[in-house]
C-alpha cells in the first residue's frame, strides 16, 4: 500500500472469452482522476467481467491495463489493491457475525502483527476514513445488526482503509431504498472530489446524477462514450438496449370504481415482522377487478392475522395450495428461490402450481405431451429465450426466469395477482414487457397488488398508490395524481396536502 | 464442443478416472506386496469366469440396487439417506419374525408378506428419521446414522435372545442367529447349483416402478420439486414436509426390502454380519448409477463384481479383501474428480483449446450467434446465447471459483 497516486487509468483492447462467449470484446476504456465514469449496459452485457478483470479476478485473454501510462499486471485481488484500486461489490463481502472493525481487518495487512491482531489500529483508520469521507460507521457494532443502507457505508469504508484510491462499484444501489440511494449518490459526488470512481449500473437517473462521463457496453462492446450531461436518459436508455424504450402508463382517467365491490379484500390485519417489530397495523384494502393498486414503503413478512378475501372466499391462514386454488397469483419477491425450481427445466417450471390438475395429469401420472406443448405456448406467447423447454430454469436470465414465472402465473387465470419487485434487477427490455403484461392483465379484470420500491414503477402502473408508514396505510391517493415528490413525502410520514 | 466431441471428451474423462483409480489401487497393493497384474486379473476377471462367478455377483448387485433405489428416492427429494444399514436390518428382522411367526401360511401368501414386513420393517426406521427432519427439523445425517447403531445394537440384542434360535442353547454353541426360515418362506432359486433367486425380478421390477415414480408421477414431481428448491415447492402450494416423510419412508422401505430378499433368499436366516455393508455400498451405488434407476442397475453390478473379487484376491492373490474397500474409495474419488471436469465449461474450454494446441488444429471460430453477452457471476447468463445450457448452468456456480487460476496458460501460450 501506499504509492503513487493514479492519475490515469486505461483499459486497451480488453477481450475475454468464455466457453461459447465472447464477454468482453476489445474494450477501450480510460478513467482519469477525480473523476465518475459510469458504465451502462443491460444485464450480462459485459460491465462485471470487465470490472473483474480490472480487479485481477479474471485474466483478460487479450488487452492490457495501463496505470500512470505504464503496463501492469493484476494476477489477483490483492496486485489491484496494491496499485490503489478497491471494488465494492454488489452483493456485500462481509462476515456478519463480525464487528465492522473486524471485518475491516480481514483484508488489512499491516494489523496483522506476528501473534495478534491489531485491533486497535484498525479502529482508529476506520474512525480517520470516516470523518475525512463523512462516513458514519460505528467500528464495534456487528454487522448484522446494521441496516442495508450502513452495510454499504462499511463496503465503502473498508475499501478506503484498504487504501483505495480508485473505486469501482458494482450495482451499489440495487439493494437500497431510494432515501438511502440519494444519501449515497451525494456522498459519493463529495467522494469524487479526492478520488476516482468508476459505477457501474443500469438505473439511468443515478447515472445522470453522479457521473461526469459515460460509457455504454452492449453485448461486450463500448458502443457509446460522452459526457453524461450532453445526453438524456431516454437516448442513454436507447442506446443500452439498441431501441426506443418507452414504458408503458396505466390509463385510469375516467374509470368509476365505486360501485365495484373488492375483488381482492384486506381487513384489519395486523402483521408481526420478523424482528418482532410491527410490519402491518390494521392495514384494510380493497381491490377491484381489473384495478392496479401500488403499495409503497413496506418491506418484510411474518406472523399475521386479520382477514383476507378473494371474491369472497377468506385465505388468511390456509395453506398456500388452498390461496393457489381460489384464483389467486403471486410473483414472490426471490424469482431464483421462491418463483421457480431451478434444476427443473422450464416446461416443468411452467406446471409446477397445477400438476396435480387433469389438464396435466390422470390419476397421478403426468401427460409429458401436454405438458411440453403448454410451454411451446407459452413460450411462444411470453417470449421466453430459451434454447428448448427442456433446459433448466435457473440457466436462464433473470429476465427469462420473471418470464417463466409470469407465464405460469398468469396462464392460471388468476382472479386476484400479488406481484412483489416484478421487475427487480431486471433491463429496460424485460421490464417494458413485464409492465406490458400486467397492464393487459388489469383490462382483462385481474386486481393487481403491486408491491414496488421503484416508485416510478408504482406511479406508471397504478389506478392507486396505498402508502404504507410505520405498518399503517398513511394515505391512498390516485395514481395519476402521485408524483414522486409527494410520494416519498407520505413514506417519509408527512402529511400535509 | 459439439455433441459427438462432448461424448467422446467425457468418454476419455472415464477412462483416466478408471485409470487413475486402478493406478492409486497399485500403490496400495505395491505397500502390501502384493502382485499387482494378478491382483487385478483377479478382481476384474476370476469373477467372470464361470456361472457361479456371474450368478454371485448378481446375487451381492440386488441388495445393492434395491438400497441404491430408495437412496435415490431420498436424495431426489431432498434428504440425504445415511441409514440405509439400519434400515436393511430392520428389515431383516421385521420379515424373519413374520416368516417364522406365520410359517404355516401357503407360499403365495407368506413370501409376498414376509417381504413387505420387511419393507414395513426398514420403512418405520427410515420414517422416524423422516418426521424427525420434517416435524423438529432434525438433521437426517445425524438422525439416520444414530439410528443405525440403534438398529445394530437391536439386532444383535434379538439375535442373541428373543430370536435366537433354541437349538443353539440345547447344543451349547450359542451362534447368534435365529431359526432357519420355513421352507413357504423361501425366495425361489433360478438356477440349480447357485444362489441365484427371485430377488432380480424384484429388483428389476421395482427398478422401473422408481423412474416411474419419479419422473412419471405427480408425487415423483412434488417430491423432485421439494428436493431441488424446498422453498419454491412450498410457494407452489406442495406440501413439503408431507413429501420429505414420504420419501423417508420408501426409501427405508427399499432397504427393509433388500434385507428381506436377502433373507429369505440367500441365508434363510437372520445372522450377524448379514448387511455386510451393503447399507454403506448402497449410497456409493447410488451415487455412482447418477441417482437414476437406469444407472444404479449396471452400477449395482459393478459393485457386486468388486466385492465378489476382493473375496477372490483374499484366496487367489493373498490381497486382504480389505484392500478392495481402498480401491472402492479410490473410485469414488476419481469419479467425483472426473465429474468436476465433465461439468465444468471452462475446464472443458481450457481442454479443448489446449488440445488444438498441440495438435496444431485451429480452434474453430465460435459461431456468430454466440458472440454475445457475458456471464456476470452476479448476474445469471442467458442460455440462449451458448449452445449448452447445463454448461452454462454449471458456469454460474463455478464462475466465482475458477476466477484465480484459470486461463493463465493461454495468456502465457500468447506470449
Amino acid at each position: 500500500m501506499g504509492h503513487e497516486p493514479i492519475r490515469s487509468l486505461e483499459l486497451r483492447g480488453i477481450t475475454k472469452r468464455f466457453p461459447g462467449i465472447l464477454a468482453c470484446d476489445h474494450i477501450d476504456l480510460s478513467v482519469g482522476e477525480h473523476s465518475v465514469r459510469a458504465l451502462v449496459g443491460e444485464n450480462g452485457a459485459g460491465k462485471t467481467t470487465l470490472m473483474n478483470i480490472l480487479m485481477g479476478l479474471y485474466h483478460p485473454d487479450e488487452g492490457h491495463i495501463l496505470i500512470n501510462g505504464s503496463e501492469v499486471h493484476f494476477r489477483s485481488p490483492n496486485d489491484a489493491f496494491d496499485h490503489g484500486i478497491g471494488m465494492v461489490h454488489q452483493h456485500f463481502m462481509l462476515v456478519q457475525n463480525m464487528t465492522v472493525a473486524e471485518n475491516v481487518a480481514l483484508g488489512m495487512q499491516s494489523a496483522h502483527k506476528l501473534f495478534r491482531l491489531d485491533l486497535a489500529s484498525v479502529k482508529k483508520r476506520i474512525l480517520e476514513i470516516s470523518e475525512r469521507h463523512e462516513l458514519p460507521v460505528n467500528p464495534d457494532a456487528m454487522v448484522w445488526q446494521l441496516s442495508v443502507g450502513e452495510q454499504q457505508r462499511v463496503e465503502l469504508v473498508k475499501t478506503l482503509c484498504l487504501g483505495a484510491r480508485f473505486l469501482i462499484l458494482d450495482e451499489p444501489t440495487s439493494a437500497l431504498t431510494p432515501q438511502e440511494t440519494d444519501e449515497l449518490i451525494l456522498l459519493l459526488q463529495k467522494m469524487s472530489r479526492e478520488l476516482s470512481i468508476v459505477f457501474i449500473s443500469h438505473k439511468l437517473n443515478e447515472v445522470k446524477a453522479l457521473s461526469d462521463t459515460v460509457s455504454i457496453l452492449r453485448r461486450g462492446r463500448i458502443v457509446f462514450e460522452g459526457r453524461t450531461e450532453n445526453h438524456s436518459s431516454s437516448d442513454l436508455a436507447a442506446l443500452m438496449t439498441g431501441h426506443e424504450v418507452e414504458l408503458p402508463r396505466v390509463d385510469s382517467t375516467g374509470i368509476d370504481r365505486s360501485g365495484d365491490r373488492g375483488l381482492l379484500s384486506i381487513r384489519e390485519l395486523n402483521v408481526l415482522g420478523d424482528r418482532g417489530n410491527i410490519a402491518l397495523d390494521g392495514v384494510s384494502l380493497d381491490l377491484a377487478p381489473g384495478e392496479i393498486v401500488g403499495l409503497a414503503g413496506v418491506s418484510g413478512n411474518g406472523q399475521r392475522s386479520g382477514s383476507i378475501q378473494i371474491d369472497g372466499v377468506e385465505i388468511a391462514g390456509s395453506s398456500a395450495a388452498r390461496i393457489i386454488g381460489v384464483g389467486m397469483g403471486y410473483i414472490p419477491e426471490d424469482r431464483n428461490t421462491e418463483g421457480i425450481v431451478p434444476s427443473f427445466s422450464v416446461r416443468e417450471n411452467l406446471v409446477l402450481k397445477d400438476v396435480g390438475e387433469k389438464q396435466w395429469s390422470t390419476a397421478g401420472f403426468l401427460k409429458l405431451k401436454a405438458i411440453a406443448a403448454n410451454a411451446t405456448g407459452l413460450r411462444e406467447r411470453f417470449d421466453i429465450r430459451c434454447p428448448s423447454t427442456d433446459t433448466a430454469a435457473g440457466s436462464l436470465s433473470g429476465g427469462n426466469i420473471q418470464k417463466v414465472i409470469l407465464a405460469r402465473e398468469l396462464a392460471r387465470g388468476p382472479k386476484a395477482l400479488v406481484a412483489v419487485y416484478p421487475t427487480r434487477g431486471l433491463d429496460m427490455g424485460a421490464i417494458e414487457f413485464i409492465h406490458k403484461q400486467l397492464l393487459e392483465r388489469r383490462k382483462e379484470g385481474v386486481a393487481i397488488l403491486l408491491i414496488s420500491e421503484e416508485l416510478e414503477e408504482i406511479m406508471n402502473l397504478s389506478d392507486r398508490v396505498a402508502v404504507i408508514y410505520k405498518g399503517k396505510i398513511l394515505k391512498v391517493v390516485p395514481g395519476k395524481d402521485a408524483t414522486k415528490r409527494s410520494l416519498g413525502l407520505l413514506m417519509a410520514g408527512v402529511v400535509d396536502e | 464442443m459439439n455433441k459427438s466431441g462432448k461424448l467422446a471428451y467425457n468418454a476419455s474423462v472415464v477412462i483416466v478416472a478408471i485409470a487413475a483409480a486402478m493406478g492409486i489401487g497399485a500403490i496400495v497393493f505395491a505397500m502390501v506386496g502384493a502382485d499387482i497384474v494378478k491382483a487385478y486379473t483377479v478382481i476384474l476377471t476370476e469373477p467372470l469366469k464361470d456361472m457361479i462367478g456371474i450368478t454371485e455377483i448378481i446375487v451381492r448387485a440386488v441388495p445393492l440396487s434395491l438400497i441404491a433405489l430408495g437412496i435415490a428416492i431420498a436424495f431426489r427429494s431432498g434428504i440425504l439417506n445415511i441409514g440405509a444399514e439400519g434400515q436393511m436390518l430392520m428389515g431383516i428382522l421385521a420379515s424373519s419374525a413374520t416368516a417364522i411367526a406365520f410359517a404355516s401360511l401357503p407360499k403365495p401368501i407368506l413370501v409376498p408378506l414376509s417381504i413387505l414386513a420387511g419393507a414395513a420393517g426398514g420403512a418405520i426406521w427410515g420414517g422416524i428419521a423422516g418426521v424427525l427432519k420434517a416435524k423438529l427439523g432434525v438433521n437426517e445425517i445425524l438422525s439416520t446414522v444414530m439410528l443405525n447403531y440403534i438398529a445394530a445394537q437391536f439386532y444383535t440384542f434379538l439375535l442373541r435372545g428373543p430370536m435366537m434360535d433354541p437349538e443353539e442353547l440345547v447344543t451349547g454353541s450359542g451362534t447368534p442367529q435365529t431359526v432357519r426360515m420355513p421352507r413357504n418362506a423361501w425366495l425361489d432359486r433360478l438356477l440349480p447349483g447357485t444362489r441365484l433367486h427371485a430377488g432380480v425380478y424384484i429388483a428389476i421390477g421395482l427398478a422401473i416402478v422408481v423412474f416411474f415414480l419419479l419422473w412419471r408421477t405427480t408425487a415423483g414431481f412434488r417430491m423432485r420439486a421439494a428436493g431441488a428448491e424446498a422453498k419454491a415447492a412450498r410457494y407452489s402450494g406442495v406440501k413439503v414436509q408431507r413429501y420429505l416423510i414420504i420419501a423417508m419412508l420408501l426409501s427405508g422401505a427399499f432397504a427393509g426390502m433388500a434385507g428381506a430378499v436377502e433373507v429369505l433368499g440367500v441365508h434363510r436366516r437372520a445372522i450377524e454380519g448379514i448387511s455386510g455393508g451393503y447399507g454403506f455400498t448402497g449410497i456409493v451405488v447410488a451415487l455412482f448409477g447418477g441417482l437414476h434407476p437406469a444407472g444404479i442397475i449396471p452400477a449395482s453390478m459393478f459393485f457386486g463384481l468388486l466385492l465378489l473379487g476382493a473375496d477372490m484376491t483374499q484366496r487367489l492373490a493373498s490381497v486382504p479383501a480389505n484392500m478392495v474397500l481402498v480401491l472402492q474409495g479410490a473410485i469414488i474419488l476419481a469419479i467425483v474428480s472426473a465429474r468436476q471436469f465433465m461439468n465444468n465449461p471452462y475446464v472443458q474450454d481450457k481442454v479443448a483449446r489446449a488440445f488444438s494446441r498441440w495438435f496444431g488444429k485451429p480452434e474453430p471460430p465460435a459461431p456468430p450467434g454466440s458472440i454475445q453477452a457475458c456471464p456476470d457471476p452476479s448476474d445469471t447468463p442467458d442460455p440462449c446465447l451458448a449452445d449448452d445450457p447445463d454448461a452454462l448452468a454449471a458456469a454460474k456456480d463455478t464462475a466465482s471459483k475458477d476466477t484465480a487460476t484459470e486461463d493463465t496458460t493461454p495468456e502465457e501460450a500468447s506470449r
